[in-house]
């Protein structure tokens, strides 16, 4: 069986910013594999381990330099990876970004489909539930532990009021939470090996989408303003002196909190 | 005017404070509409009368309980279809932000999610968000399709507009693609006794600084003072300290009380990103250099084992 582990690079937390044309700036910042996604990497690959018939392949979609994303991947284990590029993506919202995805998946063929919990850069977590959508997949989200056997998948999940056991049939779409267990690091020899591990490029048009149906162009929704937040006003810090419950107090009846 | 949908959420059968928000939002924006998936009893009416939802419509069918997110989506893709609301709000949230995703592929319709503010605007309503770990706010538009926005609790105090609503109950085609993520246990949660964590006026949390599990009983206490909910770090809930439920930050939930108050919380970009909108935060660490006092309104540098007792019988005697 063949499982896609989807992955994406993103800015550096500490150094993410929005360019001028209201894009995520993706170009002059410093990247990394999604710290969320190395979970989903490091299910993928201790499922293989753990002794499912599987290959492992990852699909990002990106500029050129998010190559570096699969790299990463492959360092950590797997065996290849496709990149989806093209200048036209730049500015893709989630609903075009799930359309790209899932035709993706569909070229490359998969039985099982891994995701992060979300990406740390847009934060918005649609994108696992609407590729499901597209492809007619039952979403299998959020889970903390999984187990695949017998052609199904079986996830535990922290619902809002209850923990839930879901299962489905494969082919399934699974997203993990950073509780699934810690994701390893390569060795130097494994990061070696993934250099040679093959990587495959698509364009738009091996897909069969158009440039006017993602990017700036395509896309439902449109950034208006965006700016860093102003610093909070700076606040007051106190050494404690032994009165500190009594300062603390007297300020939250300032705030009408007390 | 146009109506504006609420997708209501309710824990233990009871309409979540966070529905009452956006029901409070709608109106700013056109005809408060609620929807309903699942039974709906009398208690559930009268909350959503209360809030002002004039319409209230009704989708009961057993796959919504049975299956993940996906009957729930189709519900709500089939309520659109019919009503043509001028804007769909949904809790932000896992469930929620899903059935929000799926519904915004089958509409073809622009979604933007976590949002902390919705206001009218030219071309449908102008969303804030804040973005980037909380280190941006960013103002967006949907340009196609019913603007479907998921809205962070907390965004707005509910205010009360009693109406007497219209019940229309819907029958749904729920899909077979639908029924395929099937939720085969479920196991309850204990509840607390204490406000859920999402929806809490005043959060409580503590971090590695507390050094113990038992050490969170005093956060339990203060928060009892106050009327408010326990939350922890990523740090207290991976030592065992705290269960997983009350993680506050990136992977755990993002909370926006009125008051959070961090106690032995160093406060990394992980954590803050869960809390930074709280209207105002209070500090306790030993360290005068943790990054969390670059975000306080009101910081101790201290013992939390000392002032916490203090605090709480402050609180205590303040409150009579």
């Amino acid at each position: 069986m063949k499982i896609v582990v989807l992955v994406k690079h993103v800015p550096e937390a500490s150094e993410a910013r929005y360019a001028d044309d209201l894009t995520l700036d993706r170009a002059s910042v410093d990247g990394r594999l999604s710290e969320l996604d190395e979970y989903a990497v490091e299910q993928a690959i201790s499922l293989v381990e753990k002794g499912l018939p599987a290959t492992v392949t990852y699909l990002t979609m990106g500029p050129a330099h998010a190559a570096e994303g699969l790299r990463k991947a492959l360092a950590m284990g797997g065996d290849d990876a496709v990149h989806v590029s093209d200048e036209a993506l730049h500015g893709s919202d989630s609903l075009s970004t799930s359309l790209v995805l899932a035709k993706a998946l569909e070229h490359v063929g998969f039985d099982l489909v891994v995701c992060g919990m979300a990406s740390t850069d847009a934060e918005m977590s649609v994108v696992p539930a609407m590729i499901a959508d597209r492809l007619g997949l039952p979403q299998v989200t959020f889970a903390n532990s999984l187990t695949v056997s017998d052609g199904s998948v079986a996830i535990r999940r922290d619902g809002d009021t209850a923990v839930e056991d879901v299962t489905a049939d494969l082919p399934a779409l699974v997203s993990v939470t950073d509780r699934t267990g810690e994701a390893r690091y390569p060795s130097f020899k494994l990061i070696l090996a993934a250099k040679k591990k093959p990587l495959t490029t698509l364009t738009l048009a091996d897909l069969g989408i158009t440039p006017e149906q993602v990017g700036l162009t395509g896309a439902a929704s449109a950034v208006r303003s965006a700016a860093p937040k102003p610093p909070r006003q700076a606040g007051v810090v106190v050494v404690d002196e032994g009165d500190a419950a009594t300062q603390i107090a007297d300020f939250l009846v300032t705030q009408k909190l007390l | 005017m146009a109506e504006v949908l609420v997708l209501v959420e309710r824990s233990d059968g009871v309409v979540r404070k966070a529905t009452l928000e956006l029901l409070t939002l709608a109106r700013r924006l056109g005809d408060p509409a609620a929807l309903v998936c699942g039974p709906a009893d009398d208690a559930v009416m009268k909350a959503l009368g209360e809030y002002g939802a004039g319409k209230v419509y009704v989708v009961d069918d057993p796959a919504i309980h049975e299956f993940l997110v996906a009957p729930k989506a189709e519900a709500l893709v089939d309520v659109v279809r019919r009503t043509s609301p001028a804007t769909v709000l949904v809790t932000a949230g896992r469930e929620g932000t899903e059935v929000a995703a799926r519904t915004a592929v089958r509409l073809d319709s622009g979604i933007i999610t976590n949002a902390v503010e919705v206001a009218p605007g030219d071309g449908g309503p102008l969303v804030t968000q804040s973005v980037l770990s909380g280190g941006w706010i960013t103002q967006s538009q949907v340009v196609r399709g019913t603007p479907i926005v998921t809205v962070l609790p907390n965004a707005v105090v509910p205010e009360a507009l009693p109406v007497e609503p219209v019940v229309e109950h819907i029958e749904v085609q729920i899909s077979d693609a639908a029924r395929k993520s099937r939720i085969v246990q479920r196991t309850p949660k204990t509840g607390t006794g204490r406000p859920d964590l999402a929806d809490a006026s005043v959060v409580v949390s503590g971090g590695r600084g507390m050094g113990s599990a038992e050490a969170f009983g005093l956060l339990e206490q203060l928060a009892d003072a106050m009327g408010g909910a326990v939350a922890a770090s990523r740090a207290a809930t991976d030592l065992g300290w705290y269960a997983h439920d009350f993680q506050i930050g990136q992977t755990g939930k993002t909370v926006a009380p009125q008051l959070y108050l961090a106690s032995g919380i160093s406060g990394a970009i992980q954590h803050r990103a869960g809390m930074q909108g709280s209207r105002t935060i209070v500090a306790i660490n030993k360290d005068p250099k943790a990054p969390i006092f670059g975000i306080t309104d009101f910081g101790v540098v201290g013992d939390a084992h000392a002032v916490l007792p203090a605090l709480i019988d402050e609180v205590r005697r303040r409150k009579g």
